[in-house]
């Protein structure tokens, strides 16, 4: 038997996917409906009382785009960070460790499962809550770009924090106490130019703002900031987690002792 | 041909505690080879810088000639290490840890070989089964089956048989045993001295992180086990103190180096007025020769 060299990530990614597959109803359909509930009760409390964008585009359909996004944020994030905690609380992470596979092999099918559940569920959610508004997409490539970096970049954080955490209780304060409010303070659910100034030019040290306001963007051809530097904050993002991520798997930071 | 494992002054310390402490071993291809020693000597550890889990402070590791740190996807292509730890999946069934495992290797189309590797360790009726509705042996097997998949020439087995029951013990060494005739090496660690006695060729002896003891395993016992006499009797003189491996109540496990020692023994106990009960030569076997060897390195 000649094992066909180089290929085992494919292995680790196909991994990756069948697990969170194998309980979808918990990472797919679940974040969908809570994002269906987030538009249901945001829209129908605030539809008549925001104006976005000068009044050129309706508080739900403004809302669609940053519950998309999000849902693919958090799910990207959720999918790296308990399938690594997971195999390293239970042990099991020994199987990945005692293979071939390269500190850029494991990045790769990591970071790649996360994106594809970050972005199944970001699609379920514009599928579902696309009954509730009419919403047109401007600029397709745009919002492929910031969904793809997006979901790269909470990836890449989820297997950051996977690496860090040495149990649960750690994994769950820096999603609870990073993820979650630099989520929410992105822009989400408003359009910053309704802050008052501080809190606005406290967002603009937000990386998350930057992936909404573009996302958002390539729906309406309308942002918050110029769509190409938030494209540029976020694809420098992107890159230094990926050096940090690729540096601390080389070492096997908390992973090889 | 290059040795299947070559260990090169490997030293490892985890805060004040010295794992290894300089260990040199080599290990030739197509060995059983047998790996003892107390809990803490320092044997998983010596695993684990093998497969990669963990780092030397100093010295060299290599796998058929591949260093375990700078040609790491080498060394490990040809390495297969059932951990001692019962670590598993819970998402995956039997069959799927077995596929998915062979892909880490970079091995499609590999069910031929996982249905031998199902059959031989007596799993093929549970290869669609959850890992968790596997029972602790059951579980302990699929680790074999894992560290089996990609055909490694080099075979490390830590503890492979802990909470195996007696009958299935038996199929996964006659497995082992005919992996070993294939020309398969294989480096075992096992608490069970009567499986390392029976399988192996060669043994060393680990304790606190060095090697005690290492050669044939007949040369280990005819120069260590000697003779292990039990005596029943109401005292023992002091003078035959150090010669004690165990002792219950009005029982004593000595270990005599011959004949003439056991004349010396039974002459002192007649001139102490000790009551013998009962006294009782053993045959040689390889835990006595693992516990004279023990304490002789106290």
């Amino acid at each position: 038997m000649i094992p066909a060299f180089g290929s085992g990530w494919l292995a680790l990614l196909y991994k990756e996917l069948l697990r969170f597959w194998k309980v979808a109803f918990q990472t797919i359909l679940a974040p969908v409906l809570t994002a269906l509930l987030y538009l249901l009760i945001f829209s129908h409390v605030l539809e008549t009382r925001v104006s976005v964008f000068d009044g050129r585009v309706a508080y739900t359909s403004f809302l669609i785009p940053g519950l998309v996004m999000m849902s693919v944020l958090q799910n990207a994030f959720a999918n790296s960070s308990s399938s690594l905690i997971q195999s390293k609380i239970t042990g099991n992470l020994i199987f990945v460790l005692v293979t071939p596979l390269s500190p850029l092999d494991m990045f790769a099918a990591y970071v790649l499962g996360a994106m594809v559940r970050g972005l199944v569920v970001g699609l379920g959610v514009f599928l579902v809550t696309g009954w509730f508004a009419s919403l047109s997409i401007q600029h397709p490539l745009w919002v492929l770009a910031f969904a793809l970096l997006g979901s790269a970049i909470l990836g890449t954080l989820g297997l950051l924090a996977g690496m860090w955490a040495d149990k649960f209780d750690q994994l769950a304060a820096f999603q609870n106490f990073l993820i979650m409010p630099l989520t929410f303070l992105s822009g989400v659910f408003y359009s910053i130019h309704s802050l008052p100034p501080f809190w606005q030019a406290l967002s603009h040290f937000n990386p998350f703002f930057y992936m909404i306001d573009g996302f958002r963007y390539g729906f309406f051809g309308l942002s918050d900031i110029r769509p190409a530097t938030s494209l540029a904050v976020v694809a420098v993002f992107c890159l230094a987690l990926t050096a940090v991520a690729l540096t601390l798997l080389k070492r096997g930071y908390k992973l090889r002792h | 041909m290059p040795p299947a494992v070559e260990i090169v002054s490997v030293a490892r310390r985890f805060g004040a505690v010295q794992a290894l402490a300089g260990v040199d071993l080599a290990v030739e291809a197509g060995e059983f080879f047998g790996l003892l020693g107390p809990n803490g000597a320092g044997k998983t550890t010596l695993i684990s810088i093998l497969a990669g889990l963990t780092h030397a402070d100093s010295g060299t590791a290599r796998v058929l000639g591949h260093d375990v740190v700078a040609d790491y996807r080498s060394a490990r292509r040809l390495l297969g290490v059932v951990p001692q730890e019962l670590v598993f999946d819970p998402f995956f069934t039997v069959r799927e840890t077995l596929k998915i495992q062979s892909g880490y290797f970079g091995i499609r189309d590999n069910d031929g070989w996982i249905d031998e590797i199902l059959h031989h360790l007596d799993l093929a009726t549970r290869a669609d089964a959850n890992m968790r509705a596997l029972s602790g042996g059951m579980k302990r097997r699929v680790l074999v089956g894992q560290a089996l998949v990609h055909k490694p020439p080099v075979i490390v087995l830590d503890e492979p048989t802990a909470g195996v029951d007696v009958e299935l013990r038996q199929s996964l060494w006659a497995f082992i045993r005919q992996l070993n005739r294939d020309g398969h090496t294989i480096i075992l660690t096992t608490h069970y001295l009567e499986e390392a006695e029976a399988l192996c060729g060669r043994i060393a002896m680990l304790k606190s992180g060095r090697i005690v003891a290492l050669d044939t395993k007949q040369n280990l016992l005819s120069g260590f086990a000697g003779l292990t006499v039990r005596l029943s009797a109401s005292a023992l003189p002091p003078a035959w103190e150090p010669r004690v491996l165990r002792r219950g109540e009005g029982t004593y496990l000595l270990s005599l180096s011959d004949y003439a020692e056991l004349e010396r023994l039974l002459a002192s106990l007649r001139e102490a007025g000790v009551k013998v009960q009962e006294l009782a030569l053993q045959e040689a076997d390889l835990e006595q020769a693992f516990l004279r060897i023990m304490a002789r390195h106290r």
